[in-house]
């Protein structure tokens, strides 16, 4: 039977049949941070069970603490409890904890691949929706809710059903100023954020080959956005050169045995997909939210969708509170939209690539007067490799704000928000109603799309700038 | 776990789309930590002014509809961040069971984790649904063991769950005991694992 990769991966870690589609899998890595953390290692405790395989449990702060300069855990007051349970639990429990100051802390999703933690053919889960970003090593990786966090840590397995398989294939070179941020909003634009649900997807194509491991972390990410458990790209020797050195990635035989083991996890040429969607990609222009989901995606030279474009009366009820929400004028071009804030950072776009593309904008340019504009990298290691590339003092001369790692204003769990009613544009993943503060507005785009409207004050053409 | 076997009561439409877990409970009342307070901010944004009395348009705010345990939504309800809490929350404000066209995949399971009741149901099924609820005053009744839902006007529609999921949620188990008395298999499985991908397992 010809499999896709996401079979391969999946037969190959059922523990046990449970019966009715049911199978007990095997988890390679759990991944915790302080918000849901805390809480699943209690519960574990609680119920008088015991971490299962802890050396397999990696864990980190990054969502409720602070990211001002020369923050600790207690910067932040009301996170500084959740800060304290992950360390002393995972004390407690021997997880190996990468602390705040510490080599290696930073957003979960962005530590784990850069440290070399994940590998192709693995099964990954933490209790956070973006797990799906390391996809982009060619894991399988989803989210999980705290409950099922916890039957994870007690067993080192879950109970699941196999989710169903989707192939987005993009091929084609990008146009200039179009990064992978820009490419994974289009194909959320065009299918919509219920496209992958109860399915996990597998981008292929030209234009994914030819992206850099760090593009393809970015383009995963947001499979969440498309309603999937999971999105995957199959390793390849983009793949096994970024591993290759990492802290924890297996080295020399190990590592050409792993590589070898590795070349097998692609999906077989006629393999069954439940659903296969193509695109264009010299279609995609930059593109930009200009609503409350991320399927409110256009290209920078686009409209504001009219109400006439939504036929049901539930679609066109979300449109019209979309619209007031945002305080958005239907059929209106998006390009010139006066902005308050920009926001660089978040598990999307906030790896060293992604600051170099942001600095060459802002590079001898400064952010409008009726702007602030932060940056704040996703791990300590990036910040450090930034720091040593100048990267720091070219967003500080621009104006922009410095920081330290962690998911900051992506979720402004640890108090860091868009102020009520002010317009922001972010490299975040989430646009949604509050995500980033009460009232706050949200429009999503790359990090140079971001650059070039802090520096104009209004949504801009980034290959105009 | 709380177990579900049958409720009766009025059911809510809240009829938009993508409506997700960030709206339906802001990450800041989690971190604050006190789960016995999510049912008051769930939906907070659209629940309640700026100046912190209730929004009259918000349909679960009617005075007909408070207290209802059966809330009906658009299409990919429940989408978004994986915070459980947002089950919580829900189940703060009264609710035991949520009838949607689609789910996000983490909220759905979530559902189950805590006894909550979601139900995928065809877009027709719901718009009659929708319509008999906002003319009639008669409740509604689930039946997770018939697996029916009668409307106000006594009309069933047939509704279906995954057969593992439904019996835990009849008997209101706990799937880690379950899990656990395979340990033998778990075991087997990691000490071949460990021979024939060594490179995952890191060191102690
Ligand atoms: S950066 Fe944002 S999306 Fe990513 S893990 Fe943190 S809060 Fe979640």
């Amino acid at each position: 039977m010809q499999r896709t990769l996401i079979d391969k991966i999946w037969d190959a870690h059922v523990v046990r049949d449970l019966g009715d589609g049911w199978v007990l899998l095997h988890i390679d890595r759990i991944l915790l941070h302080d918000l849901s953390g805390p809480g699943a290692l209690q519960d574990v405790k609680a119920r008088g069970l015991k971490v299962r395989n802890r050396e397999l449990v990696i864990a980190t702060p990054d969502h409720a603490v602070s990211s001002a300069p020369g923050r600790t855990g207690e910067t932040f007051a009301q996170g500084a409890r959740l800060w304290a349970g992950l360390k002393t639990l995972s004390q407690e429990a021997g997880i190996r904890l990468f602390d705040l100051g510490q080599d290696g802390q930073g957003i979960v999703h962005v530590m784990g691949p850069e440290l070399g933690l994940v590998l192709p053919g693995t099964t990954l889960i933490c209790g956070d929706s973006h797990t799906c970003t390391n996809g982009g090593l060619g894991a399988l990786a989803f989210g999980v809710g705290t409950s099922e966090s916890v039957h994870a840590l007690a067993t080192q397995t879950m109970r699941q059903r196999k989710p169903k398989r989707m192939r987005i294939r993009i091929d084609g070179e990008l146009g200039h100023g179009v990064s992978a941020k820009d490419v994974i909003l289009h194909v959320i634009g065009a299918l919509g954020t219920a496209a992958g649900v109860e399915h996990a997807i597998e981008y292929s194509g030209s234009t994914i080959r030819s992206m850099p491991i760090e593009g393809r972390l970015t383009i995963c990410n947001l499979s969440v956005e498309l309603g999937a458990k999971s999105g995957l790209i199959a390793a390849d020797d983009t793949t096994f050169e970024y591993i290759a050195g990492r802290q924890f990635a297996p080295e020399g035989a190990k590592f050409d045995a792993a590589v070898k083991h590795w070349r097998t996890l692609v999906s077989d040429d006629d393999a069954k997909f439940d659903r296969e969607v193509a695109i264009d990609a010299r279609t995609i222009a930059p593109t930009i939210t200009w609503g409350t989901s991320p399927q409110h995606a256009i290209a920078i030279d686009g409209r504001i969708p009219d109400l006439a474009s939504e036929v049901t009366s539930a679609g066109r009820e979300s449109l019209v509170a979309a619209l007031e929400y945002m305080g958005l004028q239907p059929g209106q071009p998006i390009a010139g939209t006066k902005i308050d804030w920009v926001f660089i950072g978040s598990c999307t776009n906030s790896r060293i690539s992604d600051l170099r593309d942001a600095a060459a904008i802002a590079r001898n340019r400064h952010v409008a007067d009726n702007v602030t504009a932060w940056v704040v990298p996703g791990s300590l290691r990036v910040k450090r490799q930034a720091e040593a590339e100048g990267l720091d003092r070219v967003f500080i001369d621009a104006g922009f704000e410095w920081r330290e790692p962690g998911c900051s204003m992506c979720v402004a769990a640890n108090g860091e928000r868009v102020p009520p009613g002010a317009r922001a544009v972010s490299t975040t993943n989430r646009n949604f109603v509050g995500r980033q503060g009460p009232r706050a507005r949200t429009h999503l785009a790359s990090p140079a799309m971001a650059v070039a409207a802090a520096i104009s004050g209004s949504i801009s053409d980034v290959r105009r700038i | 776990m709380q177990a579900f076997t049958t409720v009766t009561g009025r059911a809510v439409p809240l009829m938009r789309t993508n409506i997700d877990t960030d709206v339906i409970i802001r990450i800041e009342r989690l971190t604050a930590g006190e789960p016995s307070t999510l049912g008051t901010y769930a939906f907070e944004a659209w629940r309640y002014l700026p100046d912190g009395t209730e929004n009259p348009d918000f349909t679960p705010n009617q005075p007909k509809y408070r207290g209802a345990p059966i809330l009906i939504a658009g299409r990919n309800f429940g989408c978004g961040s994986s915070r459980e809490g947002a089950v919580h929350a829900l189940q703060g404000m009264g609710l035991r069971c949520v009838i949607a066209e689609s789910f996000g995949d983490i909220f759905f399971g979530n559902c189950f984790q805590n006894g909550m009741l979601p139900i995928r149901l065809p877009d027709e099924n719901i718009q009659t649904l929708v319509a008999e609820t906002n003319v009639s005053e008669v409740p509604c009744t689930i039946d997770l063991k018939l697996l029916t839902i009668t409307t106000p006007s006594g009309r069933t529609i047939p509704f279906t769950t995954d057969p593992q999921r439904r019996e835990a949620l009849l008997e209101g188990l706990d799937d880690i005991g379950l899990t656990l008395k395979y340990e033998a298999d778990i075991t087997k499985w990691q000490t071949q694992d460990r021979l024939a991908r060594p490179w995952v397992w890191l060191p102690t």
